[in-house]
């Protein structure tokens, strides 16, 4: 029966890991802006000099 | 070029930079026509640089370029003291800096502000916040220097909003992030704690060893300390703070329920007696926090709102040249020459080009005394102009918010206003009351059943009446009326004045400006004919002031061609008339008494019978004639009238004689009280009457001369034409175009107040579901966790849904 207490360590372990990501995330800024990231997105990368016309 | 693209361009009627209609002087460039030189020379230096794309996004991205000077206009930001303020960071290779852009629109804007290296050499990032219109950038001081930074910015329309506040540091407005990781940590101890508690939830009891149930429920235990701890902080502080000031405010109930769910919860696993209540706890906390969050978002969406959508529907006189145009307050640029007419507001920071001005500073300071400035010296925004007409060049933005702060300054709190009086906070003072009663009355008839059961039931009725909906019911109802108000032009000063919009019973009008509309009103003179040298000395004089019989004059007489004589010794008094020296002769104008004041009868027109204004007019002592002006009452008055006769008591006052009487009478129930020849101070005298017999009055005037009225009064509304003086007096502003609308804004507050006591009734009817559980001593956890979260979302869709519902019955765009 002990090993359900290995389980809960575990399964306690990878949530730990999750609010620790949680944490990476707020503190990186990526609640502040829900807007521009998904505009941002979808830019196109052109690395060429003249703009194409037409597509 | 795609052929739909080619049509778009051979019909285009509006600039393909900025989008504005193309005017007369359009320029044809590259296939596509461009409504000024500077839209031009914008798009040029994008396609350049190969940012093309910046059309492509959206069509018209652009922003009018002003052609404006810039030239010297940054060279302050070479002041290294200066940049030492903006720079967030600042060495040799690296400077880092976060501008506000308020001209930041749309997708087009971020892929252009992200793509700003690409234009210049020396951005090495630059990185867009939309919902906060910042810019963050890094650059390389060695290559390119903050002025030329913003020299960029500006020429291409994004020109940051600097504002280097008096105290140093630009302000650093970190947006407080510990509410989400509050609610990530209450997440994440609810989530772990309930899945640790489905043994308890099946009643897995016999299959599982008793230390490890044991081990379990200590888990539990520790897991919940952080909520305790960290989570609930903020309920806990501000509930003592309430205490402190022996006052309960809505969290002193909350943190008592999350105090008493964690003790109990705590002693049942240390007494090994049960599980506890951990499972709600946190989730109890979870909820709070996310309702918190929501509010928060709230109130940020609608501070956006007031602080973007021209909150202020205050109109600006600015210099076109020689021409005068009426502009919207934000629309004012730094450098604009603005007109400031007599007891006009000053809008923003500028520097004096008249002689000289006399600026009352009482509402920033509280200093009656007006100060003396002369030309050239620098005038701070928020005082009035006394006297003649002034000019100024604008040195500063207009910021809303400081004209916000300023209307709701305390030196126009009215008498008697307790913002702690609020609805909510007294009747949480009653709510923790008889909870506390409830508890023991249930904990005493438990003893005496089941003494066991005593302690349970006791901490459970206080868990379980947690106010959390309450709490949310009223912020949720104001907000998204006042929003709602405003959209249709009637502005609040804040959401309190609609509670007390809700609560009057009589009815004040002025009478000029208010019910009458300067816009339509049919003018003569009669009397000695005026020259055309005549006319211009007297529209130079009337152009001074603000009140609305003045502007009609001004209009009347510019029609002939306006000349702008040099006016002084310009007096204005108070439904008196004006008075003033333009061009070296002394002119008089305004009531017969004002204006002859030497006795020349032969020429006075004492017939006052007739049904209009008349307005006298004197050259050095000597009556001339006089302008007659009859009014035109503003549409929807009599329909507005015969809504409101009903509910309420109706009076009008005004300066004016009575030659209208017959009119107002028709129009105004029989038993309407007019009164006439009233100066500021009298009709200020009359609604203090009013209240005294107890009436709780709406004042509805122009804001002029009557702020002493608007401002004794319980609601104060100035209703505002082209023209708009600011008048922090009053507790709202009604867009004249809405005038007729007033009744629907009155039942809308009235329908408010009955939304926010019809979600007190549905919150406290959950509170008696749970109460009765808890009473009898059968609130499981599941259920605790699942009801409180339950009640407040009920309140929060109750209140927003219906706030929205009545708002599009009653009020029609």
């Amino acid at each position: 029966m002990s090993v359900i207490l290995v389980l809960i360590g575990l399964s306690v372990g990878v949530a730990i890991i999750f609010l620790a990501s949680f944490f990476w995330a707020v503190k990186s800024g990526q609640y502040e802006d829900t807007y521009s990231p998904s505009v941002r997105m979808l830019f196109e990368e052109r690395k060429d000099k003249e703009p194409k016309k037409g597509k | 070029m795609s052929v739909q693209e080619e049509l778009l361009t051979s019909n285009q009627t509006v600039c393909y930079h900025c989008g504005e209609d193309l005017g007369k002087e359009q320029l044809d460039f590259d296939n596509h026509l461009f409504c000024c030189q500077g839209c031009k020379t914008v798009y040029d230096i994008l396609k350049d640089n190969g940012l093309g794309n910046y059309y492509d996004l959206e069509s018209s991205p652009g922003l009018k370029v002003k052609e404006v000077e810039i030239s010297d206009r940054f060279a302050f930001l070479d002041n290294p003291k200066i940049q030492q303020k903006l720079l967030n960071y600042a060495d040799d290779q690296l400077g880092r800096v976060i501008f506000f852009i308020p001209t930041i629109h749309c997708s087009s804007c971020i892929w252009l502000l992200e793509n700003l290296y690409k234009l210049q050499k020396g951005i090495r990032y630059s990185r867009v916040n939309f919902m906060k219109k910042e810019l963050s950038l890094d650059f390389d001081p060695s290559i390119l220097s903050l002025r030329q930074l913003l020299e960029l910015l500006t020429s291409i329309g994004y020109e940051p909003n600097i504002s280097l506040s008096d105290d140093g540091k630009p302000k650093k407005v970190r947006k407080d992030r510990s509410l989400y990781i509050k609610i990530g940590v209450a997440g994440f101890c609810f989530g772990n704690i309930m899945m640790l508690s489905f043994p308890e939830y099946f009643g897995f009891e016999g299959t599982i060893d008793n230390h490890i149930r044991h081990f379990i429920t200590y888990i539990n235990l520790v897991l919940s300390l952080p909520i305790i701890f960290y989570c609930s902080s903020d309920y806990f502080i501000s509930a003592w703070k309430s205490l402190r000031q022996a006052y309960i405010n809505i969290d002193v109930p909350i943190s008592l329920g999350i105090l008493v769910l964690f003790l109990r919860s705590a002693i049942e696993v240390l007494w090994n007696v049960g599980p506890g209540y951990f499972d709600s706890l946190a989730g109890l906390l979870f909820f709070l926090l996310v309702g918190k969050w929501f509010q928060q978002k709230t109130y940020d969406s609608i501070s956006f709102d007031r602080d973007y959508k021209s909150y202020f529907p205050l109109a600006i006189s600015r210099m076109k040249g020689e021409e005068v145009e009426n502009v919207p307050v934000n629309d004012l640029k730094v450098g604009d020459e603005i007109l400031v007419r007599n007891r006009e507001l000053i809008p923003a920071d500028g520097i004096l080009v008249s002689q000289e001005a006399r600026i009352d500073y009482s509402f920033v300071t509280g200093e009656a005394e007006p100060d003396s400035k002369s030309k050239g010296d620098y005038i701070y925004a928020g005082g009035r102009q006394l006297g003649q007409t002034i000019r100024l060049i604008i040195q500063k933005e207009v910021s809303q918010s400081y004209l916000t702060s300023l209307w709701n300054s305390d030196v126009f709190v009215k008498e008697g206003e307790d913002q702690h009086q609020n609805l909510i906070n007294r009747i949480s003072k009653y709510f923790t009351l008889v909870v506390l009663v409830i508890a023991f009355l249930a904990a005493t008839f438990w003893w005496i059943v089941d003494s066991r059961l005593a302690l349970q039931v006791f901490t459970a009725v206080l868990i379980v009446a947690c106010p959390c909906a309450l709490a949310l019911s009223t912020p949720f109802t104001l907000g998204s009326i006042s929003r709602l108000f405003g959209r249709h032009r009637l502005y609040l000063k804040n959401s309190h004045v609609m509670e007390k919009l809700a609560s009057i019973d009589s009815i004040v009008f002025d009478k000029t400006g208010t019910i009458t509309d300067a816009k339509d009103q049919s003018i003569h003179f009669e009397g000695v004919q005026l020259d055309k040298l005549d006319k211009q000395l007297i529209q130079s004089l009337v152009s001074q002031s603000t009140h609305p019989l003045s502007r009609k004059i001004d209009g009347f007489l510019k029609q002939e061609g306006a000349k702008g004589f040099m006016v002084e010794h310009y007096i204005e008094e108070e439904g008196q008339g004006i008075s003033g020296r333009v061009n070296g002769i002394e002119i008089r104008l305004g009531k017969l008494s004002y204006v002859a004041l030497r006795n020349n009868s032969d020429r006075i027109y004492l017939d006052s019978r007739d049904k209009s204004t008349s307005i006298y007019v004197a050259f050095e002592k000597e009556t001339r004639g006089r302008f007659l002006l009859s009014n035109s009452y503003r549409k929807g008055l009599k329909p507005l009238v015969d809504q409101l006769k009903n509910y309420f008591s109706l009076a009008l006052i005004s300066g004016d004689n009575n030659g209208e009487k017959e009119t107002l009478a028709s129009i105004f129930p029989p038993q309407t009280d007019l009164q006439f020849k009233q100066s500021p101070s009298d009709k200020l005298e009359y609604i203090r009457k009013l209240q005294q017999k107890g009436k709780k009055v709406l004042m509805v005037g122009d804001g002029l001369n009557d702020a002493g009225a608007l401002k004794q009064s319980d609601v104060g509304i100035a209703v505002t034409g082209d023209i708009m003086a600011f008048s922090p007096a009053c507790d709202a502003i009604l867009d004249a175009s809405r005038f007729e609308d007033l009744f629907n804004f009155i039942r809308l507050s009235l329908i408010g107040k009955r939304i926010i006591i019809a979600s007190f009734v549905i919150s406290f009817l959950y509170n008696i579901v749970g109460l009765m559980f808890a009473v009898s001593g059968n609130l499981s956890p599941v259920f605790a966790a699942v009801l409180m979260p339950l009640s407040s979302l009920t309140v929060v869709i109750f209140t927003s849904g219906m706030a929205k519902l009545m708002g599009s019955r009653y009020l029609k765009s």
